[in-house]
């Protein structure tokens, strides 16, 4: 009896979670034209969103290129085929590791931050004075960060891919002695922009949007003590994580599987 | 105030390079810039066997990309396939003899339209057909076509 009680309670308490976490979505929804005529609160949450990743995604991306780089001469030249390299390097990086890898950071760095930040506010009543001062929280505080985060990702992934592909031209061809002329004629021949590039960035602007929508729904439904932040925090990560990858494999059954 | 003004500049970078990342992932990477103006002409050809072409394919000139192949789909009046392809409208003089064939890029690349001129005046225009085709080569074929003429020699 004790076992149905506690599976009913957890199906209960995750429906109600769910429940609370749609309404907070449309609530932000409706609210999200705020920031856009505050541009000031934009620019502050972009910043620490968006530019202070750039640092972390610029370096990753540069290694993950080379690494990529690397791997691929030495199997692509089993076959004698490493003219191919810019295809493998940049047709990896644009459809799955540009936008996934930069949404995993971006979630380690940026998301937990979201909901540390929201989940202290939340915890010393400065949301709640807010309210009493007649300021919306979801407008001052809670949409400028979403926005921010839908505006930042996608632009993160790009140069992820750009300095990714950069890095496997340096991994590759300085250093493998790959052509040159091979490495980006053949890349640009395979690689079409609407296919490809378009697709992945649609890709990272709805990973954008669950990442933030989680680190935000997150820090916003935090116990309001110490180790209710932190267990938030772990949420937002973890989550994020499952959330990513499980929509990169449906996106991509979707984008690229028929072809 | 100033502190603000250095937050707005770091952002502004941010973006900037962000919008470099992406004029070079559609310039330098992609093939958006080749063959995407919408000055072209369509071409039709039949052709008895078209394995292992698809749609993008390279339609090439004197080894010269010219155009993409657009639709391939199967004609059930004359049981062959219909290619239609777009050649881009810079190459508006080619001769309305000239011949297309289906080849391979090296011994297992993709397979691509090769055209060979011809020498009439008249011009290919909008919508027309090319008569003079040659289909893919078929590697079984030619194997078993090979071992056939070897084995009847004997």
């Amino acid at each position: 009896m004790k076992f149905f009680h506690s599976i009913g309670q957890i199906s209960l308490q995750s429906l109600a979670k769910l429940g609370r976490s749609t309404l907070f979505l449309s609530a932000i929804i409706n609210s999200l034209g705020y920031p856009l005529l505050r541009p000031k609160l934009l620019i502050r949450q972009i910043y620490s969103v968006g530019v202070l990743s750039f640092w972390l995604v610029a370096i990753s991306g540069l290694f993950v290129g080379m690494v990529l780089g690397l791997q691929g001469v030495y199997t692509l030249s089993t076959f004698g085929a490493e003219s191919s390299l810019g295809i493998m390097v940049a047709a990896s990086l644009v459809r799955e590791l540009g936008p996934v890898v930069s949404a995993l950071l971006f979630a380690g760095r940026a998301g937990s931050a979201l909901t540390a930040e929201i989940g202290l506010m939340k915890t010393t009543e400065q949301l709640s004075g807010m309210e009493m001062m007649a300021i919306d929280p979801l407008k001052y505080i809670i949409a400028p960060r979403f926005l921010a985060g839908f505006i930042s990702l996608p632009l993160l992934a790009a140069l992820f891919s750009a300095i990714g592909i950069w890095g496997g031209y340096i991994a590759g061809v300085e250093l493998l002695n790959v052509d040159v002329g091979a490495y980006w004629s053949q890349m640009q021949s395979a690689i079409d922009f609407y296919d490809d590039i378009v697709n992945g960035i649609i890709k990272s602007i709805i990973f954008a949007w669950i990442i933030t929508w989680i680190a935000l729904f997150e820090g916003y439904d935090a116990t309001p003590t110490s180790a209710g932040i932190s267990r938030a925090t772990t949420k937002t990560v973890v989550n994020s994580a499952f959330a990513i990858l499980l929509f990169d494999f449906l996106l991509t059954a979707l984008m690229f599987g028929t072809s | 105030m100033m502190q603000y003004k250095a937050l707005e500049i770091s952002v502004g970078l941010f973006v900037s390079a962000a919008m470099a990342a992406l004029f070079f992932l559609a310039m330098q990477v992609s093939n958006f810039n080749a063959l995407q103006n919408t000055n072209s002409y369509t071409l039709t050809a039949h052709f008895d066997n078209v394995s292992g072409l698809k749609t993008k394919s390279l339609v090439s000139m004197a080894g010269v990309p010219i155009g993409r192949v657009t639709e391939i789909s199967f004609d059930p009046e004359n049981y062959d396939a219909l290619v239609k392809m777009r050649i881009d409208a810079r190459y508006n003089t080619i001769p309305s003899d000239t011949s297309a064939s289906i080849l391979t890029a090296g011994l297992l690349g993709e397979k691509y339209i090769g055209l060979t001129p011809g020498g009439l005046d008249e011009f290919l225009q909008e919508g027309d057909a090319i008569e003079l085709t040659q289909s893919a080569l078929v590697l079984e074929k030619l194997i078993s076509q090979f071992l056939f003429q070897s084995a009847s020699k004997d």
